[in-house]
């Protein structure tokens, strides 16, 4: 899986060059090349060897965890050998021998490791529109990586077997954070992604790798639910250069139930990252009957310019029928377009509909003038005109983001 | 069957996880076991030995076989099943069947199914016609199999002994409620009849773990069904069709059995309770098996799980109208002692 991105230099050196003028020809190709048959697809995760028949054979061994296994951070010892993990909201009391909810951090006799550090499970080089981000380097790649796990779990998860999967269960690679940073290096990505699965549940493995990027010049975003406490996510999100968080929908009765999670979490995680100065955009992924009501559309898009402003870039997706909601219908894209429109409404000025290739909705224009300044189909960025000072070329109206290298 | 014959034959079983040449299978009349009737009481046998282990500290094989012997029998009236406890496995079993044992070894060696009653347990099935190859004890993880004493085997016409980890788990989830999960093919394809081996234990989260929770080591994701004191997860996986029409007996091991701080085995809060707990009905043997550590928390000077906030709702979920996976009501519970 690693070795295959590294004999892939050559051929991945043009995708990386950022632009401040209409993508050449090469360049559009290798985005193109880089979007595969994902297009419209949002973030599959595809791993190479992800199929837990891998490990069906009978009598073939599984991995060693052993190379694996580092003590985490963020947990509290308490008596009899039990922990609290201090990561996420949940707070898992994990017995000795026991896992907490993620199912990738573990106590061993009152201490507890994570599992995942360096266990990479899918690497990918993807285009940085189908993380997606739309205000960070348009036009480039990152080299994205996974561990198996998730701190939850949610019933339309693209990338359940994966995310809803014990480490042991999936073939992974040890990729240390030096190798990851010099695969992204010689692959020419200017920034290393973590996403597919939960970033939260590797933060430990997330920090290093982070840090080893940043000595080699690579930049980190992260792709993440946000689902996580404040300690933690000032110091592991702290390392970001980006962040995109999924916020699943505006009611606590959707986070409990179809989620298994809780929002108000989540919403603290948003202000903070605004605190903090992070670089953030926002999904909502559209389920039809679930979390698609005018309402719900209506009280997210408040909330963000009330406590974000109205500068922060939402992306309402569309959803495919996936893993435990395999019952629903995609999304109608009229619905899409509303909830954009209520959206646009209530004064945010970067709505975006995606898994949608093509619709007009991908593009970026100015708030200012309605000039169009990104020109999108899929995850390919056809042409960034925003200048070099990161204004409109027509208005000079200041166009928030990370547009240049 | 005499007596020397019967003791090589277990010799040769303990050694069947290395790969010994397995033994011809006897012929056996055939039989099948009788499901608990919908709305009947569900017996439960607590059969105990306070000789289980002589003179030492650990479980004598030919008493806990002579356990096992009476409680099965205790099980299906001894009247009806003839005078040998090959009668009662007869209704349990015929020959042709694969049975798994699905055993549970992540507390680790001290407060794992027992090894001499699996011994015992595999003993009466071949007797009663199972060829050994057609015995699965198995569990998630095979190094915690081994760890627990078991040794491995895979292949050949011995006892098999191994863990999810070498079959792998389905593809495809198996949906119920709550719970959306990958099962292990060990379940749905190694073997086609289920006897379930818990162990007595008290549990952090759910309060206890015996029959019903035993069954998390049968799916892929169990950590996600911990919240709320594992409820309604427990009872969500238990209605699972492929778990439902497979089990068909469980013998719970309260040999060694732990009151507190489990699951995982802090020997200061286990007893040497020197008994099994056998019954068709999962749920009323959970709720036998939660009074009887009530009564050794309580001799123990320590709160009831109910005032320590971690009382087992699962059981209750269980025998709900939605689930109706047993009896949960004392009173329709019949407890034989033994």
């Amino acid at each position: 899986m690693l070795c295959e991105l590294v004999a892939r230099q050559d051929e991945m050196s043009q995708a990386s060059r950022t632009v401040s003028a209409p993508l050449d020809r090469r360049s559009f190709m290798m985005c193109a090349l880089a979007s595969g048959a994902a297009l419209g697809a949002g973030e599959f995760a595809a791993p190479a060897t992800a199929s837990p028949s891998a490990l069906s054979s009978m009598g073939q061994q599984t991995q060693s965890d052993a190379q694996f296994a580092v003590e985490a951070r963020f947990y509290e010892k308490l008596a009899n050998r039990k922990i609290k993990c201090k990561l996420c909201p949940r707070e898992c009391n994990v017995g000795d021998k026991e896992r907490g909810y993620c199912g990738v951090r573990e106590n061993r006799g009152g201490v507890y490791y994570t599992l995942v550090h360096s266990r990479v499970c899918a690497a990918h080089i993807d285009p940085i529109e189908k993380k997606p981000l739309f205000h960070y380097l348009p036009g480039t790649v990152a080299f994205s990586i996974a561990t198996a796990g998730c701190n939850v779990n949610c019933k339309f998860c693209q990338n359940w077997d994966i995310s809803q999967s014990r480490p042991e269960q999936i073939p992974a690679d040890f990729a240390p954070p030096q190798r990851i940073a010099a695969i992204a290096k010689q692959n020419n990505c200017p920034t290393i992604a973590y996403t597919y699965s939960e970033p939260v549940v590797f933060s430990e493995f997330l920090m290093d790798t982070a840090d080893a990027g940043h000595q080699a010049g690579v930049r980190s975003i992260v792709v993440s639910n946000g689902y996580m406490q404040q300690d933690a996510l000032k110091q592991a999100y702290g390392k970001m250069d980006a962040v995109k968080i999924d916020l699943k929908s505006f009611s606590e009765s959707y986070y409990a139930k179809v989620v298994t999670g809780q929002l108000k979490p989540v919403l603290d995680t948003l202000v903070t990252l605004r605190t903090m100065g992070k670089w953030t955009e926002i999904v909502y992924l559209v389920v039809p009957t679930l979390n698609d009501s005018d309402t719900e559309f209506r009280g997210l898009a408040q909330w963000i310019k009330a406590n974000l402003g109205p500068d922060v870039p939402l992306h309402f997706t569309q959803f495919h029928p996936e893993y435990l909601l395999k019952n629903l219908p995609i999304t109608p894209v009229p619905t899409l377009e509303r909830a954009k429109a209520i959206a646009d409404a209530e004064g945010l000025h970067y709505v975006y509909i995606g898994n949608v290739p093509g619709h007009p909705a991908q593009n970026t224009y100015c708030p200012q003038c309605r000039k169009l300044l990104v020109e999108r189909t899929g995850f390919t960025a056809n042409s960034l005109l925003i200048r070099k000072d990161g204004t409109c070329p027509n208005c000079k109206h200041l166009i928030p983001g990370i547009w240049h290298v | 069957m005499t007596a020397a014959h019967r003791a090589s034959r277990r010799e040769f079983l303990r050694h069947c996880f290395t790969g010994a040449a397995a033994l011809s299978a006897t012929s056996a009349l055939a039989a099948s076991a009788q499901q608990a009737t919908p709305g009947a009481k569900s017996r439960v046998v607590v059969a105990h030995d306070p000789q289980l282990r002589g003179a030492g500290s650990t479980v004598d094989g030919s008493r806990i076989q002579a356990l096992l012997d009476r409680a099965v029998q205790a099980l299906f009236d001894g009247d009806r099943s003839g005078d040998t406890p090959l009668g009662a496995w007869r209704r349990l079993i015929r020959p042709g069947e694969r049975v798994g044992l699905k055993v549970n070894t992540l507390g680790g060696r001290g407060i794992a199914s027992n090894l001499e009653l699996v011994l015992a347990i595999c003993e009466r099935l071949q007797q009663a016609g199972i060829k050994p190859g057609d015995i699965v004890v198995w569990d998630r993880e095979s190094a915690e199999m081994e760890h627990a004493g078991f040794k491995l085997s895979m292949g050949g016409e011995r006892v098999q002994c191994f863990g999810t980890d070498r079959a792998g788990y389905e593809e495809d989830l198996a949906s119920y409620g709550s719970v959306g999960s990958r099962l292990s093919k060990i379940l749905t394809r190694h073997t086609n009849v289920l006897i379930n081996v818990p162990v007595l234990k008290d549990h952090d989260g759910a309060g206890v773990t015996m029959a019903l929770k035993n069954m998390y080591g049968v799916i892929h994701n169990p950590n996600k069904y911990h919240p709320n004191g594992c409820d309604p997860y427990i009872a969500d996986l238990n209605m699972l069709p492929e778990i439902r029409s497979s089990m068909r007996l469980t013998i719970c091991d309260a040999t060694t059995a732990m009151y507190d701080g489990g699951p995982g085995f802090k020997p200061e809060l286990s007893w040497k309770c020197n008994s099994l707990l056998i019954s068709q009905d999962p749920v009323a043997l959970d709720r036998t098996g939660w009074q009887m550590i009530e009564r050794k928390r309580a001799e123990m000077g320590l709160k009831t799980l109910e005032a320590e906030q971690r009382p087992p709702r699962y059981i209750m979920t269980a025998a709900d109208r939605e689930h109706r996976l047993g009896n949960s009501d004392l009173s329709r519970i019949e407890t034989v002692v033994l």
